[in-house]
């Protein structure tokens, strides 16, 4: 598949741009933020991207969904980075139907899919403990109880875990934290017995929270995917989620450029725009290289995952490490070039910082993916 | 237009019956790459006879058209002839700056007298090209060049020096930039020249490099006569020729970074690295040095994708522009990185000059470490890079 946009995806590009810009420009992320809106995100906002088919994008059309692939959610991922619209994609699409498409049965498919794909239905995935992303570093206890299981164990990070309607719990069956076998997946419904769920403020404005299981009860119907066997659906959901927080993160980098090159155009100092100072100017042209080779490497693991090529887990890792590196490069220069106004929260910029760290502290960081690089290659 | 299947398997079939076996395995490190010439030797005739059965059929420039000796191939036809060169892993049979960098630079601003004269023999290797263009005071200032071309009514007579001449002491002609009007502003009075080296007042003495090799020539011109019918252009219109052929250049540096790094030499630099650092079952022992090797095969990999993308917009009608520039950039910064990280491999063992002690591939890779540190430097420091792209990419002001 080529690299290049064809004039269907150009299309979906123009039409998620303008839609974004009218319904979700920046200043919206702030009056949630500001209002201390307890949901995060704005109900009606969804509703209307499932409308648009972008809430079911890849989920097939048995289900409701748009039957389109990764290079097309990609492209509505990126135009939502631009403008750091806060949207339950990521959790609710990427993490918790993506388990389900991978690895659910038929019944947990057919009764929440067709859910998601209307933008009824919120979800979420229970992943972390630590401080760092670590997908087999679970202590969450599953242990088998007459009717099914008995989940205990804490998580923390949980993008949306505050207003899911489901929340897919990774815990442990078997073995010790680190190890790959023994993990099972477990749907878990908000209402849950023994389940308490508090949100966490984050710094860049969007949702998070914090789970605490005590002795959740789930039926065995709960469990998505072979129990003890859930790191064969978390790896590929993982893999593609990070791809898609890849194409996010693109869209938040590359308007964060955009609007530093239009900022070293109009601001002067002595007298002149102090984009004609070389200092600013070559920092500025290696951003943008960071951020076209940044591009390249999302489009292209985009479509590795809609070929369904083997290197996707690869391609992830390759994505991820540089999606995060540019991140942290544009988010620090952008604020920088700035000069006084970019650490001011009056300026949008700095929301820009905000949200590139989150990116590129989720679902692995740099280094994270450079040692799991290594590992798939075999050194 | 022809069934490209039909094509690729004509293509297929055409090379298995005449690409000799000794050309399909990879040059060794005491071997050259065929750049043609009065003067090449060749030390196998199959080397001559690859060449010669290609150039007959213009596929040593496939996508040039047919009249001056080209191929005449589409960009796609072009494209699936490189690929069946690669699957019999075939040398080139020839490579040179006439078909890199002048060759282009004539189709699109020769006139017909010219292209008819030099065009075919770049094709088959007969004359090789040097480039005239850095001077002594005028390095990364490429326009404040001062050999000058007088006008002698019947001819121009040349006067000057270059520097950084990459093989002139090899070349059978030069492509020259001049100062033919010493009043004008200083890009508007330039002009592209085309002489025979063996004219008389050409002299040529080789540059020794840290590397301890001389690509690279000071080249000294005095009362050169050069014919008239060798401006390329019009006079002092030069600057808009050599901006071009500029473009030409970084494309074929950077290329040329990214062909070095995705050959490897024999042994990948993972292995180099649990040869030297370290093998913990299988897993390179040292981290720090397992996180660089992992990083710079990341590079390579957003780098070649990324050029996969500029071909793919570009035909698309997308793209950024002005990608040239990012690809000398990323490409010989990249290359030399490369270097760096295998010098730190290799540790004392990339740090021996010559005699015993030290294995061929670990004596290469010394050499090729210092001469990696001129990527950045020739074609346009990658300070100029950046300037050009972020005055012509980004728009930022002078």
């Amino acid at each position: 598949m080529s690299l290049a946009l064809s004039e269907e995806q150009e299309l979906l590009r123009n039409t998620a741009r303008e839609f974004i810009a009218e319904h979700s420009p920046v200043k919206e992320l702030r009056r949630l933020r500001d209002s201390n809106d307890p949901v995060g995100f704005s109900r009606e906002l969804w509703s209307q991207m499932a409308e648009l088919g972008w809430a079911g994008i890849v989920l097939p059309e048995e289900h409701g969904g748009a039957d389109l692939g990764y290079a097309e959610l990609g492209i509505v991922l990126e135009e939502c980075g631009r403008t750091l619209a806060a949207t339950p994609l990521f959790s609710t699409l990427l993490l918790g139907a993506n388990a389900l498409l991978l690895a659910g049965d038929g019944t947990q498919r057919k009764e929440i899919l067709a859910r998601v794909a209307k933008g009824e239905a919120i979800l979420a995935l229970a992943l972390q403990e630590g401080a760092h992303h670590a997908p087999y570093q679970v202590a969450t206890r599953a242990e088998a109880s007459r009717d099914g299981y008995k989940l205990t164990g804490k998580k923390t990070f949980v993008q949306d875990g505050h207003v899911a309607d489901q929340t897919v719990v990774v815990a442990r069956v078997s073995g010790k934290p680190g190890e790959r076998d023994g993990l099972a997946l477990f749907l878990v419904p908000k209402n849950a017995r023994g389940l308490q769920v508090t949100r966490t403020v984050m710094v860049d404005g969007r949702n998070a929270a914090q789970l605490q299981l005590d002795g959740v009860e789930v039926d065995r119907s709960a469990a998505i995917g072979t129990v003890g066997r859930g790191a064969d659906v978390l790896d590929p959901v993982l893999d593609r989620a990070t791809i898609g927080l890849c194409a996010e993160t693109l869209g938040t980098v590359a308007e964060a450029f955009e609007r530093t090159v239009s900022y070293l155009k109009t601001r002067k100092q002595f007298g002149v725009a102090i984009g004609s100072f070389q200092a600013l100017k070559h920092r500025a042209a290696v951003m943008f290289t960071e951020v076209e080779l940044s591009r390249s490497i999302v489009l292209d693991a985009l479509r590795a995952i809609d070929e369904k090529r083997p290197d996707v887990p690869l391609l992830a890792s390759v994505a991820k490490a540089r999606l995060s590196d540019t991140a942290f490069l544009v988010g620090n220069e952008a604020v920088q070039m700035h000069g006084g106004i970019g650490v001011t929260d009056e300026e949008e910029i700095g929301l820009f910082l905000k949200r590139a760290r989150v990116a590129e502290l989720t679902l692995g960081d740099a280094a994270y993916h450079r040692a799991r690089f290594a590992a798939l290659s075999g050194f | 237009m022809e069934n490209p299947d039909t094509f690729r398997a004509d293509v297929a079939k055409w090379l298995e019956e005449n690409c000799p076996p000794s050309m399909r395995k990879p040059m060794g490190s005491e071997e050259e790459a065929n750049w043609g010439g009065r003067r090449k030797q060749y030390a196998n005739p199959e080397e001559k006879l690859w060449l010669d059965r290609m150039a007959a059929r213009g596929w040593t420039c496939p996508t040039w058209p047919k009249e001056y000796g080209g191929g005449g191939l589409t960009a796609a036809q072009a494209r699936v002839l490189a690929d069946e060169l690669r699957k019999i892993r075939a040398r080139p049979p020839l490579i040179s700056f006439g078909i890199t960098m002048l060759g282009p630079v004539l189709l699109e601003y020769g006139n017909e007298e010219q292209k008819r004269e030099h065009l075919p023999k770049i094709v088959r290797g007969e004359i090789r090209w040097c480039q005239g263009y850095s001077e002594p005071g005028a390095g990364s200032d490429l326009a404040g060049l001062q050999t000058r071309a007088e006008d002698k009514g019947d001819h121009y007579l040349v006067n000057g020096q270059k520097i950084w001449t990459s093989y002139a002491n090899y070349a059978d002609w030069i492509f020259c930039l001049v100062r033919t009007d010493p009043n004008a502003a200083k890009h508007d009075g330039i002009s592209f020249l085309l002489f025979d080296m063996e004219s008389p007042g050409v002299s040529v003495s080789p540059i020794k490099l840290i590397s301890g090799s001389s690509p690279f020539c000071q080249t000294f011109f005095q009362d050169v006569k050069v014919p008239k019918k060798n401006l390329v252009g019009v006079k002092n219109g030069g600057w808009t020729i050599a901006k071009k052929l500029l473009q030409h250049e970084r494309e074929m540096i950077g290329g040329m970074g990214f062909g070095l790094a995705a050959s490897g030499g024999g042994a990948t630099m993972e292995q180099l690295a649990k040869e030297y650092c370290g093998d913990d079952s299988g897993r390179i022992a040292d981290p720090v040095i397992r996180s660089e090797v992992v990083q710079h095969l990341m590079d390579q990999r957003v780098f070649a994708t990324t050029v996969r993308r500029s071909v793919e917009e570009a035909k698309a009608g997308q793209g950024p522009g002005a990608a040239s520039s990012m690809f000398k950039l990323y490409g010989t910064e990249m290359n030399k990185r490369r270097y760096e990280l295998l010098v730190k491999i290799l540790g004392s063992q990339a740090l021996g000059w010559e005699g015993s002690g030290f294995s061929p591939r670990e004596l290469a890779t010394t050499r090729e470490w210092l001469r990696s540190k001129g990527n950045s430097i020739e074609g346009g420091t990658s300070e100029v890079q950046l300037n050009i792209i972020a005055k012509r990419v980004l728009g930022l002001p002078d």
